[in-house]
């Protein structure tokens, strides 16, 4: 071995190609996944569950907000919401996994990686984003049922405006799980912030005419999430004109304001280089 | 700071909050050279293992990692930088392979040519019957290797291990310190360990001790060894503190008080004891008689003991 050879002689390609770092983190993200077959039941199981014990139970006292034709039931009413559920449960179970990757160090190795923090930002949302619109994706597959009927195209417009509300929400997840240490921490966050955020996103029920509950629903970024997948869902009849929802333009404007906001504030957190990150 | 240093450290320090845990810390070291970071628990081994890894932020001072500057070029360090740390950052629900597959990509490899280097270094440490077994199943030795495999996939020209030992049989420990003189003598591979056992750091090329976040000792372990002279006295008695006097009066040594045991540093141990004990013979309830070992080094540098319980420091 030659004593002069040069010291800086790295094998890795001094500059990594930016998608296959996210592309790794994001596979492993989908290996894990159907490895732990439980999470599937709790991502998808509890939301259907909901779906048919409230639908059952509500039917009764539900009347339709002035929006909706008279015949919808409140399963019907509620199926987006539930769609949009299960988008918010897996964004937060895959989100959650970066403080048990914090606690079990495999994130050490990911952060002394030659790559950008965006990258490694977009390998947790690419992930959770794939394992969040293939689980609506399998429950919004049950429309016919309810007499919905979608063509192609509203499959694709569907299926993109689901991508886009996942990457959102996975993001949110992101931020909210980086500085944390501990699973039962975001579990609080959750309970407080993130379910009630889904209460009020006109998921569960609809916005009444006046009061407080109205001003915190129009406020929320997530009703722009179920209104708009509301009116894919319908998308060429009913409810075209529909005063109180709000425009599918807003829908989407809010959406990918919500989802970069959330991206811009994850990177930030990641770029730090902080005591945390060294437990 | 020397231009041919693989890492040259000068003047760092580190806080967290009101706690120092580096206090102005400068030493270089030479390209292909093996050296260990020796310390108590809380030493700040740690802190300045994770900041070398890039982990923790250049507070004060200046690190230099072959050409690059460790504050203001991260990203090009990580690429030369392999990183084993002290508890493992593997995937336990992939496989072994998986585990490299993934952390490799985060490299850029790719190809073939990558997958052949993962069985390469598998047949190496020994793991290519283990390729294909989640990592949740393996013995703690086994995932160590794995561990170090995953620092050397990308070729790095610089190894941090923190504490590789931990977790190790003898046997393992034995395996991992062979391994890591011969990637120095193959590929010239510069390499950083921190440890709390004095057998490893005798492995080592050159060492640096660092108590209290302070580089209190810098050397080769003989060398360290050496500077304390020729044998070592430790002495326990009822009555340390008096005991001390008596000798300081008579002989013209020194003794230190190590918690209740006296330590004496002496070009000629053998003598000296007969003496000691033909004067002192009932103030004495044992002494034993040594070559300077490493903890000596420590405990002549620090004034106290390597493993002080009673220290409440952290």
């Amino acid at each position: 071995m030659a004593s002069a050879a040069p010291l800086h002689t790295p094998h890795s390609a001094l500059h990594t190609p930016f998608w296959l770092p996210v592309w790794s983190l994001a596979a492993r993200e989908l290996v894990r996944f159907f490895r732990q077959r439980t999470r599937l039941v709790g991502a998808l199981g509890q939301p259907v569950l909901f779906w048919v014990l409230f639908g059952a139970g509500l039917h009764g006292s539900f009347s339709p907000p002035a929006w909706a034709p008279r015949s919808m039931t409140y399963q019907e009413y509620f199926f987006p919401g539930v769609a949009v559920m299960i988008v918010l449960f897996t964004a937060i179970f895959s989100t959650i996994s970066i403080i048990e990757d914090r606690r079990e160090g495999f994130l050490q190795g990911v952060l002394v990686a030659p790559i950008s923090r965006l990258a490694i930002v977009l390998g947790k949302l690419c992930g959770g984003t794939a394992l969040a619109v293939i689980q609506a994706g399998l429950f919004l597959a049950l429309a016919p049922f309810l007499g919905l009927t979608m063509s192609p195209w509203t499959v694709i417009e569907v299926a993109m405006f689901l991508t886009l509300l996942a990457f959102a929400l996975t993001a949110l997840g992101f931020l909210i799980a980086w500085p944390l240490d501990s699973t039962q921490g975001f579990h609080a966050i959750m309970s407080i912030f993130l379910l009630p955020m889904w209460l009020l996103s006109g998921a569960f029920f609809p916005a009444g005419d006046a009061g407080w509950l109205k001003w915190v629903i129009q406020a929320n970024p997530l009703t722009y999430g179920v209104a708009g997948l509301r009116r894919l869902l319908y998308s060429g009849e009913t409810l075209d004109a529909a005063p109180g929802l709000p425009a599918m333009s807003v829908c989407v404007a809010v959406t990918t304001m919500f989802c970069a906001i959330c991206i811009v504030i994850s990177v930030w957190l990641a770029n730090r280089r902080t005591s945390r990150d060294a437990r | 700071m020397s231009a041919t240093a693989a890492i040259s450290i000068a003047g760092l320090s580190h806080l967290y909050g009101n706690l120092k845990a580096l206090d102005q810390v400068a030493f270089d070291v030479g390209p292909g050279e093996i050296f260990g970071l020796l310390g108590p628990n809380g030493g700040g081994k740690t802190t300045l293992f994770r900041i070398l890894a890039t982990l923790l932020p250049v507070q004060e001072g200046q690190v230099q990692l072959l050409e690059f500057d460790l504050a203001t070029e991260p990203s090009r360090i990580r690429h030369v930088i392999g990183v084993t740390f002290q508890f493992p950052s593997l995937d336990r629900k992939l496989t072994v392979r998986e585990n490299l597959v993934t952390q490799g990509r985060l490299y850029g490899l790719s190809g073939g040519a990558f997958r052949e280097r993962i069985d390469a270094l598998l047949a190496r440490l020994g793991l290519a019957d283990r390729a294909r077994d989640r990592v949740e199943s393996l013995s703690g030795g086994l995932a160590r290797r794995v561990e170090i495999a995953k620092g050397l996939l990308h070729d790095p020209r610089v190894l941090l291990l923190d504490e590789p030992s931990t977790g190790l049989d003898p046997g393992a420990r034995l395996d991992l310190w062979r391994y890591l003189h011969l990637l120095r003598e193959e590929a010239g591979v510069t390499v950083l360990v921190t440890t709390h056992l004095m057998e490893e750091a005798e492995r080592c090329d050159r060492l640096g001790i660092l108590d209290t976040g302070r580089l209190v000792a810098l050397g080769s372990p003989a060398e360290l060894r050496d500077s304390i002279g020729g044998d070592c006295l430790t002495i326990q008695s009822p009555a340390p503190e008096e005991l001390a006097r008596l000798i300081t009066a008579r002989f013209q040594v020194a003794p230190r008080l190590i918690g209740t045991q006296l330590r004496i540093e002496t070009a000629d141990g053998r003598e000296l004891l007969g003496r000691l004990v033909e004067t002192f013979g009932t103030a004495i309830s044992s002494v034993a008689l040594g070559k300077p070992t490493l903890e000596d080094v420590f405990v002549q540098r620090t004034g106290h003991k390597f493993w002080d319980e009673t220290s409440s420091s952290v």
